[in-house]
């Protein structure tokens, strides 16, 4: 059968049966059980990752008052749809540059890759709206409803008017928090003041009524009811936790060596008290007796000092019996996702750190020092020296790529071509012979304007000797659209012994005549 | 999967993947069970609604009389009349305004050039081809030659009252005799090149002059005004050597042989009401019978924007 810890836990599953995969072995990771069962009311203690977790979370203010802010008069954030533009502080993206916006996203799906390797899941653990809107929703659950015992009597009351009237503002409130996630979701796709002057003239579309009522209720749902359900049962980035992390990463760990075996204080002043008897009878207080006197103290003196140093000695003692962990429960109880760290590195752990500061808590009020649970690698328990992080290959690769992501950013940010040009050929004629024998191209030019001013733009068209075109007077070109113009160019036939020949064709702006644009196109002729 | 099972008593069927992961034997939720018996009373109520159950003789119909295709039908009017609403005031302007003024409106030119491609395409690119590219013995419509003037009104009134080529068959109206034709046509062929005052060509010239030639093609070989005649001048040729059977009595090679067969019989020339043979057949037809006006003036704008229009 299988043997239980002291708490009435099971031991690692792993000592059960054989594991034949060396991964999990050698990354050390145990099978243990996850909760399932009922909803977590964790403790919420002050501390210093409680504070960094705040700070962390407070990134998100911006999903709230991005979509306020101004940059020349515009929404500084605006992703619009119907127009296919993407507005970013002045920088407007078109479908044409879309793959931006995929290096973008490859830079932030290695930055997590990276961070993960180094740190596990600082993402889970502090970032993730998931977290984040979880920990909100249960800071007012406590505001409304108390500690969490408390709350877990309340759960437990048959439902009746007075649960309802302490249950209900709770509920309220964070119905409200859905509907301001959903709503400022929204608002980065529309202009958001309008949004709001639609919304009290309840004049939004229906995909607009949708995204608020569905994104709403999933808020809702999720951080006040699945909670740490869909870190365990849900999330995908969790499931692969075990590939992304080895012996390097440091989370947060509990100190196996220096805790175990834990004993509760009841247990402990037991043995302190036992050694103290034993001590006693062996004589010890006799002989510590006559040895302070002999050093010429007065009795009372003498006999104070020899009950402070037996005490001394049989707390050393106990020390040496026992491990530091004096089990008082609490690092599981301000748990989030209901787990016992103390059973070693976990996938139901999202490295939150608020075990620490629980933990950190207790051994300052027991004068041991702090870090029993700590941010740590495989590597430091086993006595193994952690390389540092910019020697570890798979932080190095992860950053490579990150940096090629990030240059190529930058690069294209700084280099957005404020215009585009396409020629289409027309291929029904693909040529025609005019009167005067020369041979006739047609060609669609279409400009994209990618400036935020309207664009003149003016064509026209380099090619061999005799090259002559017609094409309209200047085009305009609305910032960010596309205008198009025909051009015929007209070759003679002298000029075509290949049957093709390159061209280009420039487009030019004229209010601003530094934007200009060249295509290579062909012009297409009979063989002879 | 695991030898032995570390979890015995809670249910699982013994299948247990990635050391943890488990299948249990649990009953369905109920909220589960009544969404699958609501699937159940659906399909009775969609048997009855919809097109549903196979016979030896087709199908049960539902009492809803739906099918693919009426809803194909439904929704494709509703584009039509989209269409119809959207683009009325264009439709409107193209029906009301004068050509000239439409021609100065870029936006409605474009307009009528984006909607005239399918009625192109069934009415005009039988004969003259796609994007007017033209065929043998028909018109090419792209390029900048016209046998009836390229400016809009006279495009316009090309395809609404239709054209009928004619040139009479000197050559069997026995005003010129074969030798005649044959240094015509050398002249005819050195006015393409530009070479129509050399002194070899100068008996072709002469005749030129002498016969009726003057009278259409003018003067200098090209039409004073546009009536039909080709542009003997430029570089096109209405007629191109095409041996398609119409003519049994010569065998076009040359460009020069088409020249010399356009002479000799002309085009359209007519004996007893019947075509005589080898003559050059180019009639266009009348469409503003059958398009009505408002087409018949977008496809003017296509065709004058095709690629040579004046
Ligand atoms: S075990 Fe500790 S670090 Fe992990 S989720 Fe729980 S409190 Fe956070
Ligand atoms: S908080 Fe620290 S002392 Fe208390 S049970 Fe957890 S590990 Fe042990």
């Amino acid at each position: 059968m299988s043997e239980l810890n002291r708490d009435g836990t099971k031991a690692s599953l792993l000592d059960e049966y054989e594991v034949n995969s060396k991964t999990l072995e050698e990354i050390g990771v145990e099978i243990l059980p996850v909760n399932t069962g009922k909803t977590v009311h964790a403790k919420r203690i002050p501390g210093h990752y409680r504070t960094l977790k705040w700070i962390a979370a407070s990134v998100w203010l911006t999903l709230f008052f991005g979509p306020y802010l101004r940059w020349n008069g515009e929404q500084a954030i605006l992703w619009d749809l119907p127009n296919r533009q993407f507005h970013f502080f002045g920088i407007t993206i078109l479908p044409q540059d879309i793959w931006v916006l995929a290096m973008i996203l490859l830079f932030f799906a290695l930055l997590l890759a990276a961070v993960t390797a180094i740190a596990g899941r600082v993402w889970c653990g502090y970032f993730c709206f998931h977290t984040v809107w979880t920990d909100v929703f249960t800071w007012l659950e406590e505001k409304f409803e108390g500690p969490p015992a408390k709350r877990i009597k309340l759960d437990q009351q048959p439902l009746n008017w007075e649960k309802i009237k302490i249950k209900l503002p709770k509920h309220l409130v964070w119905l409200l928090i859905g509907f301001a996630t959903s709503f400022s979701f929204l608002a980065f796709f529309t202009d958001a003041f309008d949004l709001w002057k639609r919304l009290f003239h309840l004049d939004l579309g229906k995909w607009e009524w949708l995204t608020i009522i569905v994104l709403g209720l999933a808020t809702y749902f999720f951080a006040g009811f699945m909670r740490e359900q869909v870190c365990i049962g849900f999330c995908p980035y969790a499931r692969i936790q075990g590939a992304m992390i080895d012996e390097a990463t440091v989370v947060p760990t509990y100190d196996k060596d220096r805790g175990e075996p834990r004993a509760q204080m009841k247990e402990r002043n037991a043995y302190v008290r036992e050694v103290l008897q034993r001590l006693k009878k062996e004589g010890e207080e006799q002989k510590l007796m006559e040895q302070f006197l002999a050093e010429g103290m007065d009795e009372r003196a003498a006999k104070k000092k020899v009950q402070e140093t037996l005490r001394q000695r049989a707390n050393e003692e106990a020390d040496r019996h026992f491990g530091d962990c004096i089990d008082c429960h609490l690092c599981v109880d301000v748990c989030p996702t209901g787990v016992d760290i103390r059973l070693g590195q976990q996938f139901g752990c999202i490295t939150c750190g608020l075990c620490i500061d629980a933990c950190d808590s207790i051994m300052e009020k027991i004068k041991k020092p702090k870090g029993l649970i700590r941010y740590a690698s495989l590597d430091d328990f086993l006595g193994k020296e952690t390389p540092p992080w910019y020697k570890r290959p798979r932080v190095l690769i992860y950053i490579t790529v990150m940096s090629i992501a990030a240059g190529l950013l930058l690069w294209k940010l700084t280099h957005l071509d404020p215009i585009d040009v396409k020629a289409l050929h027309d291929r029904a004629p693909l040529f025609v012979q005019m009167s005067d024998g020369t041979i006739q191209n047609k060609y669609t030019v279409k400009i994209v304007n990618k400036t935020p001013n309207k664009m003149m733009a003016k064509i026209s068209v380099e090619g061999p000797e005799g090259l002559v075109y017609l094409t309209d007077r200047v085009v305009p070109v609305e910032p960010g659209t596309v205008g198009q113009a025909i051009v015929r160019v007209r070759l003679p036939k002298s000029a075509l012994k290949e049957g093709r020949v390159p061209i280009r064709i420039i487009v030019q702006d004229q209010n601003h005549p530094e934007i200009k644009s060249t295509y290579e196109s062909v012009f297409i002729g009979p063989k002879h | 999967m695991a030898g032995h099972n570390p979890w015995p008593n809670e249910g699982n069927t013994g299948h247990i993947w990635d050391e943890d992961i488990r299948e249990l034997d649990n009953p369905p939720p109920l909220w589960w069970m009544l969404a699958f018996y609501a699937g159940f009373v659906m399909i009775i109520f969609y048997a009855i609604y919809y097109p549903t159950i196979p016979l030896a003789n087709g199908f049960t119909k539902g009492v809803a009389g739906w099918t693919a295709v009426k809803e194909y039908e439904e929704s494709y009017n509703e584009l039509k009349a989209w269409r119809k609403a959207k683009f009325a005031d264009k439709e409107e302007a193209l029906a009301s305004k004068p050509l000239n003024e439409i021609m100065k409106n870029e936006d409605l030119k474009l307009y009528a050039v984006a909607t005239s491609k399918m009625l192109f395409g069934d009415n005009c690119a039988a004969c003259h081809g796609a994007g007017g590219m033209g065929n043998p013995n028909f018109p090419v419509l792209a390029d900048d030659d016209w046998l009836w003037g390229g400016h809009i009104n006279q495009i316009y009134a090309s395809i609404a009252n239709g054209r009928v080529g004619n040139m009479p068959a000197r050559g069997l109206m026995g005003n010129l005799s074969d030798d005649e034709i044959e240094k015509v046509a050398d002249y005819v062929m050195a006015l393409s090149e530009g070479k129509g005052n050399d002194p070899s060509v100068a008996a072709g010239k002469a005749i030129y002059a002498k016969g009726m030639c003057v009278a259409c093609h003018g003067p200098t070989g090209k039409p004073v005004a546009p009536n039909g005649a080709a542009n003997l001048t430029d570089k096109i040729w209405r007629f191109v050597p095409a041996n398609d059977g119409s003519c049994t009595l010569m065998d076009e090679q040359t460009q020069r042989d088409a020249v010399v067969r356009t002479i000799k019989y002309g085009v359209n020339v007519k004996k007893n009401g019947q075509l005589i043979d080898c003559t050059r057949q180019a009639v266009m037809p009348a469409w503003k019978e059958r398009l009505g006006e408002k087409e018949v003036k977008r496809l003017a704008i296509y065709v004058h924007e095709l690629g040579g229009g004046q």
